[in-house]
């Protein structure tokens, strides 16, 4: 490796050709996550096709998702979309009776200038769903932020109370806190309890597992953000709703988290208690994995916009990390944890890593080659063919699917950075490292 | 509008990338958005491919939406043909793309002014034509232009046909069912019978080669679904007779070898496979001794229904009808393009035929029917779990089971073995089903776990009961016992979330 001592973070966007996945995807966990909705994805055959393919979703029993597939009919407009999508959600409505319908536009719907915002509030008061739009297409977005769109779209729909409820007040000490970013239950009830320690009480979680309880979010409330590529939302919440942001660096690993608390106390003039304590007990566990890691390259070809936060995390783990690929870059929004990253790579005395926007995935394959990095994070694409060549691979998916927020999790992280590491410990013995049929 | 929940086949680009990227050095340029080349995922991982998927896409984003765009598909052939060396580069747009109605036939132009390569553009209605139809036409388009750039260089269409009778197989491409093991067990069949094989396409093919596809005696598509294009035209244009049975099965076998005699005697080549076709019917191949042994007298009159695409469920209804003796009480294709062909081979072996690409309609014919076992594609499968049918996976859509690593072809007399097994295996496995439910079964699990963390004395507190209850059920006992443990040792009676987390954090350090 040769070794470039940059003294700050740099900066490049590549616009090349790379893969994420579809934005689309995010309904295969946002279905799960909110259970009284139904996804209906507008798009063409391939969208659909990507969602039971690749995704390696298959809708068999009772779905919550569908697609609206649209035909020459729709697309040459000799049929009313309006027509259409009240025919199909008078359908969805009679089969599965959501309390939501999330309207999921695509590429197709923004090239064809399908009206959907338009013809929304018309429907919904038509057939008595709420409807939300969100517009997650591959022209705009890349893979997770999908989930931005669907929250933003949520965050702009007004929660308002029926009005013989009474607006209930969140009964405490400090200012109300909105955290958002769709995590699973277990991970939301212990980021949960890890500030409830510190005495602080979050009064609602953008989204909530219910449409029905979804917070209602005012003006004047605190959000804080726990996903790297929820920058829409994070806007949204603060122009429309006039939410104060709270920016602060990602719960992922233990000295994520630990900012991340800090952070959040320290708005609420709250003194952290056992906060210390508590990242370096976690350390202590991850001992194990770190022995494996520690002194250890790795290159990220950029997929989920977990990127930073991961590297981050593992260059005090003791990597060294070559390159950042990110589909996205917002650097206000993601700002606190860039400057922990610089920091941390200050501390850990290794070089900062290179931000790539929007790379090139074949320069990219290049860049590899030559820097020999121990461990790729990539699409799936890539892997395969990496691996043949004698280059340990994760897949990026995995981190978007796992458990990685808050203190606890930190080691499902290194479990799944250390498995290619350790499985291929094992079979380096048997002595073939090679499979590529190609030369290069 | 149309509501769906899931498909059988694919969208038309799917087609054409597979033809593209089966062939060797040849590399696909998609005008497609961000997400939409996730062929290259489902190739990579599917088919656990060694090489980087010859397939490029050029990204459509909000840029391109306003202004067009520009040189950049335009670059990127150009670059591709720079970096790759290809002798074929095939642009495809998808059905995102395609309505943006640019003129990528103009962009083929400019780049082939600049590229090495040849470099065309797949011409396919994305919303008109599925995936194998769009795989059918790219492949006839691409060895038509062989043909045709031949013609031109050599200012003629002189064929020399090969000395000895020579065949080619058109229809081998990835992303198939069992195609590679398939392709194996006709080399094999074809070198029983010295027959040449001069081509197998496009899988593994030199696109400079196609120019010789003429002088083949006869080609074969195995597959009715691609191929037939392709094999329409060489015998149109260049009187090359085709057979387009499907060797699946001992009786299909043998009319694709009685029809491959027929083809080659016309040709003033005496053969006579009768006596081979009987030796590998009796002997060699076990399907045909197991349809007459004892252990296949149980399936006699057992009801089986029947879904996939047109080839193999025309196929598998013929075997389970004339090989086994199995009632097929109906048979179904989502291959709509091929209806009549479908019910007129159909006509004297089910009762009734379907032909639909709804899945749901199919599992409602299924619970109603209530047969024995199942043969379709993934989604029957399905069907088949939550009825408590079994089912035999025959068909597509492509699953990363249908690539597996040892020998499984569904073709040729090994095929027939394995049709066989396969058959057997679902019923009778359906049998064991019935049995273990009817002893109680052998899982014992459940019940270790249980008498293993009752007498600690320790409580849980509601929520942390609710969070065991969402763990998935073959680790719950696990995490049940390790947070006993936990709490145990930790002194504690009252096992609340944060208890739960810590056992968590403390099992996996």
């Amino acid at each position: 490796m040769s070794t470039i001592e940059a003294e700050k973070l740099t900066f490049e966007c590549e616009t090349g050709n790379y893969h994420t996945f579809c934005p689309i995807s995010c309904v295969a966990w946002l279905y799960q996550k909110i259970e009284d909705s139904f996804f209906l994805v507008i798009g063409t055959k391939t969208c659909g096709y990507f969602l039971q393919n690749a995704l390696g979703v298959m809708i068999f029993a009772e779905p919550r998702y569908a697609m609206a597939e649209l035909e020459e009919g729709d697309i040459s407009a000799q049929l009313n979309d309006y027509q259409e999508l009240r025919r199909l959600c008078a359908q969805i409505k009679r089969d599965r009776n959501p309390s939501v319908i999330f309207w999921i536009g695509t590429c197709t719907t923004e090239i064809i200038k399908m009206d959907l915002e338009g013809i929304a509030p018309r429907l919904e008061s038509e057939l008595g769903v709420p409807i939300v739009v969100a517009r997650a297409n591959g022209l705009d977005y890349a893979f997770t932020q999908g989930e931005d769109t669907v929250l933003s779209a949520l965050a702009h729909k007004c929660f308002q109370p029926p009005k013989e409820e009474p607006i209930e007040t969140p009964n405490t000490d400090h200012s109300p806190l909105i955290l958002f970013g769709s995590l699973p239950d277990t991970v939301v009830n212990q980021l949960t309890l890890e500030l409830k320690k510190q005495n602080i009480t979050i009064t609602g979680w953008l989204p909530s597992n219910r449409y029905t309880e979804m917070p209602h979010i005012k003006e004047g409330y605190y959000v804080c953000g726990v996903n790297p590529y929820l920058s829409r939302t994070a806007t949204t919440l603060m122009r429309r709703r006039k939410c104060k942001l709270i920016g602060a660096p990602f719960p992922i690993g233990p000295d994520g988290t630990r900012a991340w608390i800090e952070k959040i106390c320290s708005v609420f003039n709250v003194v952290p208690q056992g906060l210390e304590e508590r990242e370096q007990e976690t350390w202590e566990n991850l001992k194990d994995y770190i022995d494996i890691v520690k002194g250890k390259s790795i290159f990220f070809m950029g997929d989920n916009l977990l990127e930073v936060s991961l590297a981050r995390f593992l260059v005090r783990c003791g990597m060294t990390i070559y390159e950042i690929g990110i589909p996205y870059m917002d650097k206000r929004y993601q700002g606190a944890e860039l400057r922990l990253l610089e920091k941390t790579c200050e501390e850990m005395k290794v070089m900062m890593p290179k931000i790539v926007e929007k790379p090139d995935n074949y320069n990219q394959i290049d860049r590899i080659k030559d820097l020999k990095p121990d461990l790729v994070i990539t699409g799936m694409a890539h892997a395969n063919p990496l691996e043949a060549r004698g280059i340990n691979t994760k897949w990026s998916v995995e981190f978007t699917f796992a458990q990685i927020h808050g203190f606890a999790n930190a080691s499902d992280i290194l479990e799944l950075v250390t498995r290619p590491l350790r499985r291929n410990n094992n079979l380096e013995e048997l002595g073939w490292n090679k499979y590529n049929t190609l030369s290069t | 509008m149309k509501l769906a929940y899931w498909m059988y086949s694919g969208p038309a680009h799917i087609g054409t990338l597979r033809i593209a990227s089966s062939f060797e050095n040849v590399h696909a340029i998609m005008h497609a958005p961000l997400g939409d080349d996730y062929f290259n995922v489902m190739r990579s991982m599917l088919e656990r491919k060694r090489d980087f998927t010859p397939v490029t896409a050029s990204v459509v984003d909000r840029h391109v939406l306003a202004r067009g765009s520009q040189e950049k598909v335009v670059n990127n052939i150009v670059r591709k043909d720079k970096e790759e060396k290809p002798d074929l580069v095939v642009l495809t747009p998808t059905c995102t793309s395609s309505i943006l109605q640019e003129d990528l036939e103009n962009f083929v132009n400019r780049a082939s002014l600049e590229a090495e390569a040849d470099i065309l553009l797949a011409d396919v209605n994305h919303y008109r034509v599925n995936e194998v139809q769009a795989a059918d036409r790219t492949l006839e388009q691409i060895v038509k232009f062989y043909l045709k750039k031949d013609e031109r260089t050599k200012g003629n269409r002189e064929i020399t046909k090969t000395i000895k009778p020579s065949v080619n197989i058109i229809g081998s491409i990835s992303l198939s069912f069992h195609n590679q093991h398939d392709m194996n067990e006709l080399k094999r069949l074809f070198e029983d019978l010295d027959i040449e094989v001069n081509q197998i396409i496009p899988q593994d093919a030199s696109v400079h080669n196609l120019k010789d596809l003429p002088k083949a005696w006869f080609n074969v598509v195995p597959y009715r679904e691609i191929g037939l294009l392709t094999a329409q035209h060489l015998e149109k244009e260049y009187g090359m007779p085709f057979i387009s049975t499907t060797p699946m099965g001992i009786v299909e076998t043998a009319s694709f070898i009685r029809e491959i005699q027929t083809i080659i005697t016309d040709q003033n080549y005496n053969v006579d496979f009768e006596n081979y076709i009987d030796q590998q019917t009796r002997f060699i191949s076990q399907a045909a001794w197991f349809s007459r042994s004892i252990d296949c007298q149980n399936l006699t009159g057992k009801r089986a229904v029947v879904f996939g695409d047109a080839t193999h469920a025309v196929a598998m209804a013929k075997i389970l009808h004339k090989e086994m003796g199995i009632k097929v009480v109906w048979a179904g294709t989502y291959c709509k393009h091929d209806q009549v062909w479908f019910e007129d081979q159909l006509k004297d072996i089910c009762e009734e035929t379907i032909v639909t690409d709804d899945h749901n309609l199919v599992g409602d014919m299924i619970a109603k029917t209530e047969p024995s076992a199942i043969f379709g594609t993934q989604m029957e499968r399905h069907v088949g779990k939550r009825l408590n049918i079994p089912c035999g996976v025959i068909s597509t859509p492509v699953h990363i089971q249908n690539f597996p690593l040892s020998y499984r072809p569904f073709l040729g007399y090994e095929g027939a073995n394995q049709i066989a097994d396969l058959i057997y295996n679902s019923f009778t496995l359906g049998m064991e089903d019935h049995l273990l439910e009817i002893f109680g079964g052998h899982d014992t699990t459940e019940v270790i776990s249980e008498t293993l963390s009752n007498d600690l004395g320790i409580e849980w507190a509601n929520e942390s009961k609710r969070e065991l209850e969402k763990i998935p059920g073959f680790v719950r006992g696990k995490i049940k016992r390790n947070t006993e443990k936990y709490a145990k040792t930790e002194g504690i009676q009252m096992i609340t979330l944060e208890v739960m987390y810590a056992a968590k954090e403390k099992a996996t350090a």
